[in-house]
């Protein structure tokens, strides 16, 4: 068993996409049609293209939406990604607009900040030092 | 604001651990405070254990909070500390006078 895949629940599936790969660096890996009105829409890390595929999904179930807006409300990311510089992806992001709820902080062994990403949640990002046990 | 509820507030090391998170920087999530008590204090509570603790903060008036778009952000309000100290305080008193107490406690 492999995973393949992370799901995020996205307010619109073409912001998201220009966010994911405009903003953050992502690139696109599968789009395609799922009748009408969405989309399969896949994008990759371009430092691992065969690797994990973020699902830009849409929010088709109404609980969706009223999950992403509590865990937003308390300031909870719904994923993270791992980044080697925090702090120099907050400088790149923030010059691109992009807003933050939390900026770099270390808190031990690990160094993160929270984004915004337009499309209803919070992401983290972060850095572990080397040699620290895995969360 | 009561005395009573300030002091209360403060009593729990919990409480005041929060406050000195919240001077390192001002306008955190609830995530960011629980990550920090976590984190950095060990201190791997309950988000819900968390909330109680914002509250009592927040009914003392010693901390604040605001909603910013989607946000709900903290921040520390030390008013009610400062008119609390100024209770016994006598006007004349130096900053001289305070460190010699001190050295002499320790």
């Amino acid at each position: 068993m492999k995973a393949q895949w992370i799901s995020i629940p996205v307010d619109d599936q073409a912001r998201a996409l220009k966010f994911y790969t405009d903003r953050l660096g992502f690139i696109p890996k599968v789009d395609v049609p799922v009748g009408d009105e969405f989309r399969w829409l896949t994008v990759v890390s371009p430092e691992e293209p065969n690797g994990v595929e973020v699902v830009l999904e849409p929010k088709g179930h109404p609980a969706a939406d009223a999950y992403t807006k509590a865990l937003a409300a308390d300031g909870i990311p719904i994923n993270q990604f791992a980044v080697e510089d925090v702090q120099a992806e907050y400088d790149r992001l923030s010059k691109l607009g992009v807003t933050f709820t939390q900026e770099p902080t270390t808190m031990g062994p690990v160094t993160t900040a929270v984004l915004d990403d337009t499309v209803g949640n919070l992401i983290q990002l972060i850095h572990q030092e080397e040699g620290e046990p895995e969360l | 604001m009561a005395v009573a509820d300030i002091f209360k507030a403060l009593a729990d090391p919990t409480r005041r651990t929060i406050l000195d998170e919240l001077v390192d920087r001002d306008d955190q999530t609830l995530f960011e405070i629980c990550s920090r008590l976590s984190n950095k204090h060990d201190l791997g509570m309950s988000r819900q254990a968390v909330s109680q603790h914002l509250e009592v903060l927040e009914s003392a008036g010693l901390i604040r909070s605001r909603r910013e778009g989607r946000y709900k952000f903290h921040r520390i309000d030390p008013v009610p500390l400062r008119s609390m100290l100024h209770r016994w305080m006598k006007p004349q008193t130096t900053a001289a006078e305070h460190t010699t107490e001190t050295e002499e406690k320790t």
